[in-house]
């Protein structure tokens, strides 16, 4: 369990200690879920220097975290056998080693993030990730320089979700005296939550002022609807391998960070019945799954169109954990993991083609389902997961959003995830038809299927996508577990 | 007039939050713009501290030879020196990709590369 930490502070050597030690981090994790679902009591805890918690910072699993946990880490480890290739052909070779040092902090910060059992720690650990996302990002400048100013306005913007998120945990340990998640929820809602009700309600404002600033703030890193600025451009222009570690692992861990400040810090009883988040929350995501596929749909270059429809999926987790009941949560468990799967093998796909390319406008794609075979049919696998098609990952996490969303009463937002999927209809057709319909130019350059290291990650990752969509049981019993967990330990 | 002089260094953490967040956004140069997201930061760090304040309280430091001693809260300094840590590290990351922006570019203004971005569809 303490192995775990074993990663923090590990500078990369290259592509071999970055695969062994993602390959390392997921075989832990696994065994991780395995002992947190078999645990009775659903925790599992580590404490640093073995101080106790309300004083030392710990590590506390649950089955929320730990699926978290092992969704990064298998996109992590997936993408850097894939990494070795793509990154290869698209930064200079003697800053490899970097690239990789930069990489491993990155996942460092994710896993990080969601395993810790502190507020402050949380934070520190956002930055950690962030900050090397950006130059990550920034790395993509080879190929485009556009890259460059994606990654200047992913600072900006992140950075005051971050700050957002640091004056926010300020107001709530003005209150509570500390900083351990547990802690806090503990003094909130046995010693703040029952004065309300009287005539002196203590800290009213103060809690709810924290809570609006750290909701503000990770709905920036989320990308959630009106604060998606950054996404579009940062997940375009960056490295391939990149793309398809941001898309599958960084909004998901910043969803998994705002369903624990939801669920676990302030307690589901205030945010959605005290403060109508919720109300906040559905609009936001029913917006964003309309705005994000209908911008997808108007995209020709093909990476920009999987950003812009990123930001739609990111709208049906966040419509999942809105609704606030046991379906809603476990839909968006189960979309959290589903979309990781679908997204990060579409990445992947495309990352291909931009390996034998060089571009991924649409019209590159053009006839490439005749020359890339399996990458191309991956890729479709993703398009149809992304629409929800029956068989496919997507429909099971669609599934469970519309049957919650039926079961809350909330038929509005059923009827916009089904106007989400029609339109992801619309613009996975349409690349899929440039794929196996359109003719390819004469003059273009001959292409052939990806490398060996670059293909199985990609039918991974689309296999997955179609495994968990054909047997779903283990997928819904982690999420079903994550679900009850939240609302049961939740007042 | 009360309230301005009881909470004044809540007032200061406002101003200096207010000051950065307005260069962060009104600002094109993107130097200017980086430098307002710090002090923006730094209105943050002093919040902080401000909280850690007890009435009457020293320097957490042992001091047998006082009875009864009243201490401020050190917690709060020492999560702002991560804090500070973090910020140093945001603007050396902001600053390095400015830089390479102007290597680029020819230009650190944000309108400019707003236009020269919108010429060059690429």
């Amino acid at each position: 369990m303490g192995l775990i930490t074993s990663i923090i502070g590990r500078r990369g050597l290259g592509w071999y200690l970055a695969m062994g030690t993602t390959a390392a981090v997921l075989a832990m994790s696994i065994q991780l879920l395995a002992n947190v679902l078999d645990s009775g009591t659903q925790t599992v805890t580590y404490l640093m220097g073995n101080w106790p918690t309300p004083f030392g910072i710990g590590y506390v699993v649950d089955p929320l975290n730990a699926s978290v946990l092992v969704i990064v880490s298998i996109i992590s480890a997936v993408v850097t056998l894939y990494a070795r290739k793509s990154v290869a052909s698209e930064i200079a070779h003697n800053r490899l080693h970097f690239f990789y040092a930069l990489w491993l902090f990155c996942i460092t910060g994710l896993l990080g993030i969601t395993i810790t059992g502190d507020a402050f720690n949380l934070y520190v650990l956002l930055e950690i990730s962030s900050l090397s996302t950006y130059t990550l990002v920034a790395l993509g400048r080879n190929r485009n320089r556009r890259a460059l100013t994606a990654a200047i306005n992913y600072l900006v913007l992140g950075s005051i979700g971050a700050c957002f998120y640091l004056l926010g945990i300020a107001y709530l340990y003005m209150v509570t005296g500390s900083l351990n998640i547990a802690d806090i929820h503990n003094i909130l809602v046995n010693k703040v939550f029952p004065t309300w009700g009287t005539d002196a309600p203590q800290y009213r404002t103060t809690v709810i002022a924290g809570f609006a600033f750290m909701s503000v703030g990770l709905s920036l890193k989320l990308a959630l609807f009106p604060l998606h600025g950054w996404l579009p451009n940062a997940y375009t222009y960056s490295p391939s391998a990149v793309s398809a570690l941001l898309a599958s692992t960084a909004t998901k861990v910043g969803a998994y960070v705002f369903i624990r400040v939801i669920f676990t810090l302030v307690g589901v009883n205030f945010a959605y019945t005290v403060l109508h988040t919720d109300t906040v929350l559905m609009i936001s995501a029913g917006a964003a799954i309309l705005f994000g596929s209908w911008m997808a749909f108007r995209q020709t270059n093909v990476k920009k169109l999987l950003a812009y429809s990123s930001l739609g999926q990111i709208g049906y987790i966040t419509l999942g954990f809105a609704l606030g009941n046991v379906g809603g949560l476990t839909a968006s468990v189960i979309h959290l993991f589903n979309h990781a799967l679908t997204k990060g093998g579409m990445f992947l796909a495309l990352g291909v083609v931009a390996y034998r390319t060089g571009h991924t406008r649409l019209k590159d794609l053009q006839g490439l389902g005749r020359k890339l075979p399996l990458t191309m049919a991956a890729f479709t696998a993703g398009g149809l997961g992304l629409i929800g098609v029956p068989l496919t990952a997507g429909f099971i996490s669609k599934w469970y959003l519309v049957s919650s969303c039926i079961e809350a009463g909330r038929y509005e937002m059923a009827a916009i995830v089904l106007i989400g999927s029609m339109i992801a209809l619309l613009y996975t057709w349409k690349v899929v038809e440039t794929i196996y319909f359109g003719k390819r130019d004469e003059n273009a350059p001959v292409v052939k299927e990806a490398p060996v290291t670059m293909l199985v990650p990609v039918l991974l990752l689309a296999g997955g996508s179609i495994y968990f969509g054909i047997d779903a049981s283990l997928t819904s019993r982690v999420a079903t577990a994550a679900a009850h967990f939240l609302l049961g330990g939740a007042p | 007039m009360q309230i301005v002089f009881d909470y004044y260094n809540y007032w200061i953490c406002i101003i200096l939050m207010m000051v950065g967040f307005y260069g962060v956004i009104a600002k094109t140069n993107l130097v200017k713009k980086a430098l307002s997201l710090s002090l923006f930061q730094t209105g943050i760090l002093v919040f902080y501290i401000s909280i850690g304040k007890v009435e009457g309280g020293t320097a957490p430091v042992l001091d047998k030879s006082v009875d009864n001693p009243v201490y401020s809260n050190p917690l709060p300094h020492a999560l702002m020196l991560t804090a500070i840590v973090v910020g140093v590290a945001t603007l050396a990351v902001a600053m390095a990709i400015i830089v390479n922006i102007r290597e680029r570019y020819g230009t650190i203004d944000e309108q400019d590369l707003e236009q020269l971005e919108h010429e060059t569809q690429d």
